[in-house]
């Protein structure tokens, strides 16, 4: 990636559509706002939940990087301990 | 930003019956941007896009709607490729009235226009090449 800054000051995901893994099961796919003392800031978020069955993630992400991203809730607060992972989506890599 | 889409040879669509007269009965191929104030734009999209123009094979006419200003030209064009999300900056190209190659924003985002305008120019040589009998 070619590290473009179009926010300075900002975090450097800023605007970076990003695939956040949370401990309680979900994947959330979103832009990447901020982070602050509540947590990881994501903007314009799918949500795709474990219970929504094996495989189905991968199905999930695929088809966002095909379609795009479905915007489930407008805005979403992660609580720092509970990320496990922040990947871009364009270089997030599926099984 | 908008005489800097109209320099690159794309036409503006202000209205809902601007983008019926283009997309509501295709023949060839066309591209419509959906353009945004945002960085990504300025930065990245409309960049690439001047630089693809640029190529030899390039599509038939190339359309322009913006984000968050035209509103009702914007939603009309979605309808045309609703079953992708809505994100701007994006682009679409169609051929025959089916879309045949899609750039969403997160395909945008933090890449250099030469990158994104190879993606497109790419895309040009696959569908915008009229086959000769």
């Amino acid at each position: 990636m070619s590290g473009l800054v179009f926010h300075p000051g900002h975090h450097a995901l800023h605007g970076m559509t990003v695939v956040l893994e949370a401990s309680d099961g979900r994947t959330c796919v979103g832009r990447f706002d901020t982070e602050d003392e509540a947590g990881v800031h994501l903007r314009d978020v799918g949500i795709h939940r474990a219970e929504d069955g094996p495989g189905t993630r991968d199905d999930y992400l695929r088809h966002t990087l095909k379609f795009g991203v479905r915007r489930d809730v407008p805005h979403l607060v992660v609580p720092r301990g509970s990320v496990l992972r922040i990947t871009r989506l364009t270089e997030y890599r599926l099984d | 930003m908008r005489e800097e889409m109209v320099r690159m040879g794309a036409k503006e669509l202000l209205s809902g019956g601007d983008v019926d007269a283009i997309l509501g009965d295709q023949r060839g191929t066309t591209l419509v941007f959906v353009n945004s104030v945002c960085g990504c734009s300025a930065g990245s999209a409309r960049p690439a896009l001047a630089l693809a123009l640029k190529h030899t094979i390039v599509p038939q006419q190339t359309v322009t709607v913006f984000a968050g200003q035209d509103l009702e030209a914007t939603a009309r064009a979605r309808q045309y490729f609703s079953e992708y999300q809505p994100s701007s900056p994006s682009m679409a190209l169609f051929r025959d009235g089916e879309v045949v190659h899609m750039v969403h924003r997160h395909q945008i985002e933090g890449r250099p226009p030469q990158a994104i305008a190879a993606d497109l120019m790419a895309a040009f040589d696959k569908y915008c090449v009229t086959s000769s009998v």
